[in-house]
């Protein structure tokens, strides 16, 4: 059977890559690629923590996440969509300036999730927040849920989708956490950009492993979520704002 | 009073084609803008991922609350046993739904995919205040179609008080529900509040109650049917009591935000600085739908129908403002991403009023709505006897004595 | 030679009605005939199926449903009967994708009137635009889905059935 053999050849390459392939692109050892025909369970729970302290004034974070998913614009800011973008704070009583990427929280409680008229948003098993699109019937209430503007509706035709991250005219998109690259055993386009442009501003990893390196990190200075007085656990965390 | 007496409407004449077309060409004009903004995407509207909804929200919200408020008339014969009421129930029930299909028609022909309405009604997410307006929806079109026929029935007669209590408490249920889906948004500074589904409520009475006015004076008259001045005197300072209760949840809304200091943003937003949104509260809600209407409804000027009329439609007019302040000017004032912290720089207009300027499209299909709406109230009119034959003081009040 | 006639009449009349009644399944064959109604069944790489092509035929479409389900929810991405993999084998390579008049979805769902929600969202052409996928050992940066779609997979084009 010419498929048996295809579907075997794609798992050991999948194995192999995940585990020796590609090293120094990655800050976190992920402990290993799940296999395709393993679901995600609870046992993990990907998060990210980014410290502002080492993010510069790029955007190729941002560059990244664009052309992994191919979210690509027409030139029409209040329309077109963001996945990840970079944004400018200022501190009220200091005048105190920093820039950090802000993108879908991947929060533990999702506002997105609970609005969701469908159930086309959804919490993986394993803490990241997705868009099912093939029932998503584009009204639009997760935006009007989500507390950070996380999500953008695609407001026209779409071409040349990536076949890893479908979008289309019509349905709510936001950040993936590139589901199709941790599945794979690998990090964010985003964090493997920061990590390889020398910033490291960006850590990835199993919030529910206490060896895990985002875990280390964690433990080793404070961070704080976006809007902490929401209570919402999210996945991602902020270092120094 | 013994029995009231209902008669179709003739429809045949030529004014009766007149509006039955003009309705048509509205309600055909709203579909198709719809089409054209599927067909496009939504970028052609002025919806944006800043205000994610729009116009066509703001009709469709104001015909769904105006829908449970349509109804209160027939909850005020069966359900508080108000026998000058029993002959308006019909055309009461009959309004309450068709306003509810023109809504939920402009709701879903807004969506990304309305072709998966499909998937609207068999995926449900029971955590979703979203979900349960469906069921309550598709709920209220069941109980008030039996309601109705439980009145037009003589032999169901008798079960109409209690169909007519279940529909009343089903369509309280329904405007807590409608006025929740904004309630239940945390993030956002314009919308959580208890305040919100109460104050929905009391629109209702108020935005349904001008609509039935409008619909039961213009549909009497051009009938050539008599509307007396104890039916139309009741349903006038009826109006005016809702419009002030209204005025009062608004107020005590605004003031329960003014307490909170974390608000005061959005509330000086509305009030003082937000331009248009300023302007659309104070001149559209407060001025247009509230204190001139009020003045009208219960001064002399009240004695006239047609200043009436126009006070019904100048409550429709500030409740569409109010609807527009509360969707819109509660988009358009920015979030917050970190408490103490402004944003000074963003690709993505954070920390920015978002800009929104209705398309026409947008308001094309909004009105398609009411259109829809109406042209099935007026042909629905003409194939069942929904209105009452007469209304004279003498038909709805037999102790009425001429002064 | 009447008879013949008549035979032959009888046996097309018999073949029609049957052809209506069944016309999404059966226009297949008629098509493989080259004939110009019809859609257009054509595979370019691969010898096989994933299943046998009657059961295909029946049923490509519960099969891309379970599979997208557990894709999109659980995140198992076998690749058996996943659109990714149609796409791959399915795709013609002149036009570099599974739509357009001549294509193999939409040609046999344009003729059964069953409009495709796929392709709204997914795209149509293979992962690698315009290249043809390469051999697994081949693959430098070892990335899994490349590594997957790239895997060995029969080069011979073939029409089928
Ligand atoms: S950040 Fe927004 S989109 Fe992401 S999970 Fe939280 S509420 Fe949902
Ligand atoms: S737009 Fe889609 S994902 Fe968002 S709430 Fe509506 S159905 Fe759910």
């Amino acid at each position: 059977m010419s498929l048996s053999r295809r579907e075997f050849i794609g798992i050991g390459g999948g194995a192999i890559a995940g585990i020796t392939l590609a090293p120094g692109l990655r800050l976190v050892e992920l402990a290993r690629a799940r296999s395709p025909e393993e679901a995600a369970t609870q046992m993990q729970r990907w998060g990210l923590l980014i410290d502002i302290g080492r993010c510069q004034d790029c955007d190729v974070c941002v560059t990244a996440c664009r052309t992994e998913n191919g979210w690509y614009g027409h030139n029409r800011p209040a329309t077109d969509p963001q996945w990840i973008r970079k944004v400018t704070l200022k501190d009220n009583q200091t005048g105190y300036v920093e820039s950090l990427p802000v993108l879908c929280q991947h929060c533990e409680e999702p506002p997105c999730v609970d609005v969701c008229p469908t159930g086309a948003s959804f919490k993986r098993a394993d803490g990241i927040v997705l868009v099912d699109k093939h029932i998503c019937i584009g009204c639009r209430y997760c935006m009007m849920a989500c507390p950070y503007k996380a999500r953008s509706f695609v407001h026209e035709d779409t071409i040349n989708q990536k076949s890893y991250a479908p979008r289309g005219k019509g349905t709510v998109e936001s950040c993936t956490l590139c589901v199709h690259r941790v599945d794979a055993g690998k990090i964010p386009a985003c964090v493997e950009a920061c990590t390889k442009d020398g910033n490291q501003a960006m850590v990835f990893g199993d919030l529910k492993d206490p060896n895990s390196g985002i875990n280390k990190h964690l433990a080793a200075g404070p961070s704080t979520p976006l809007r902490p007085d929401l209570n919402l656990n999210t996945g991602v965390r902020y270092r120094g704002v | 009073m013994a029995h009231a007496h209902y008669r179709n409407l003739e429809g045949r004449s030529l004014g009766f084609y007149a509006v039955l077309g003009l309705l048509g060409a509205i309600t055909f004009a709203g579909l198709g803008a719809a089409l054209y903004m599927e067909h496009h995407g939504h970028w052609v509207t002025g919806m944006s991922n800043q205000i994610v909804w729009g116009t066509p929200h703001v009709f469709a919200v104001f015909l769904i609350v105006a829908a449970s408020g349509a109804l209160n008339v027939a909850s005020i014969a069966s359900v508080f046993g108000r026998q000058l009421y029993k002959p308006l129930s019909r055309l009461s029930g009959l309004l309450a739904l068709t306003l509810l299909a023109g809504g939920l028609a402009v709701l879903v022909l807004d969506l990304g995919r309305p072709d998966r309405l499909i998937v609207a009604m068999t995926y449900y997410n029971f955590k979703s205040i979203f979900a349960w307006n469906i069921l309550l929806y598709t709920g209220f079109f069941a109980i008030v179609a039996v309601y109705l026929w439980m009145m037009m029935e003589r032999r169901m007669n008798d079960y109409s008080k209690p169909a007519g209590m279940f529909a009343f408490l089903w369509r309280l249920t329904l405007t807590t529900g409608t006025g929740s889906i904004f309630g239940f948004l945390v993030a956002r500074d314009a919308y959580d509040t208890a305040v919100m589904a109460p104050m929905f409520i009391v629109m209702s009475f108020a935005y349904g109650l001008a609509i039935y006015l409008v619909v039961l004076i213009a549909s009497m008259r051009w009938s050539g049917r008599e509307l007396g001045d104890v039916v139309f005197g009741r349903l006038r300072n009826l109006l005016g009591v809702f419009v002030a209760a209204v005025l009062y949840f608004v107020t005590v809304y605004h003031l329960t935000n003014l307490y909170i200091t974390q608000r005061h943003g959005i509330e000086g937003f509305i009030l003082l600085n937000g331009g248009a949104y300023t302007k659309m509260f104070w001149l559209g809600q407060v001025l247009i739908g509230g204190a001139v209407p009020l003045v009208i409804l219960f001064s002399r000027l009240g004695q006239s129908r047609a200043l009436v009329v126009l006070a019904s439609m100048l409550v429709v007019l500030g409740g569409l403002a109010q609807m527009y302040v509360t969707i819109i000017g509660g988009q358009a004032y920015p979030m917050p991403l970190m408490p103490g912290k402004e944003v000074v720089a963003s690709s993505f207009f954070d920390g920015m009023v978002a800009s929104y300027s209705p398309s026409l499209p947008e308001v094309v299909l909004g009105v398609g709505g009411i259109g829809l709406a109406l042209v099935m109230a007026t042909f629905a009119m003409k194939v069942l006897p929904f209105l009452p034959q007469s209304l004279s003081d003498a038909d709805a009040d037999p102790h009425y004595k001429a002064a | 030679m009447q008879k013949i006639r008549l035979m032959v009449f009888g046996a097309l009349a018999v073949a029609a009605a049957g052809w209506l009644a069944a016309a999404p399944v059966l226009a297949a064959e008629t098509a493989s005939a080259k004939s110009a109604i019809g859609p257009v069944i054509k595979t370019y790489k691969g010898d096989k199926c994933v299943e046998p092509t009657e059961e295909m035929r029946r049923n490509h479409m519960k099969k891309i449903l379970h599979q997208r389900d557990e894709t999109m929810h659980k995140g198992i991405r076998t690749r058996k009967y996943s659109l990714k993999n149609c796409i791959d084998c399915h795709a013609d390579p002149k036009t570099n994708s599974v739509l357009g008049e001549n294509g193999f979805c939409e040609s046999c769902h344009e003729y059964a009137a069953v409009s495709i929600d796929c392709f709204t969202c997914h795209s149509s052409s293979p992962e690698k635009n315009g290249q043809p996928p390469k051999a697994a050992s081949t693959d430098p940066a070892g990335l899994m889905e490349k590594t997957i779609s790239s895997a060995v997979m029969g080069t011979t084009n073939g029409n089928q059935p």
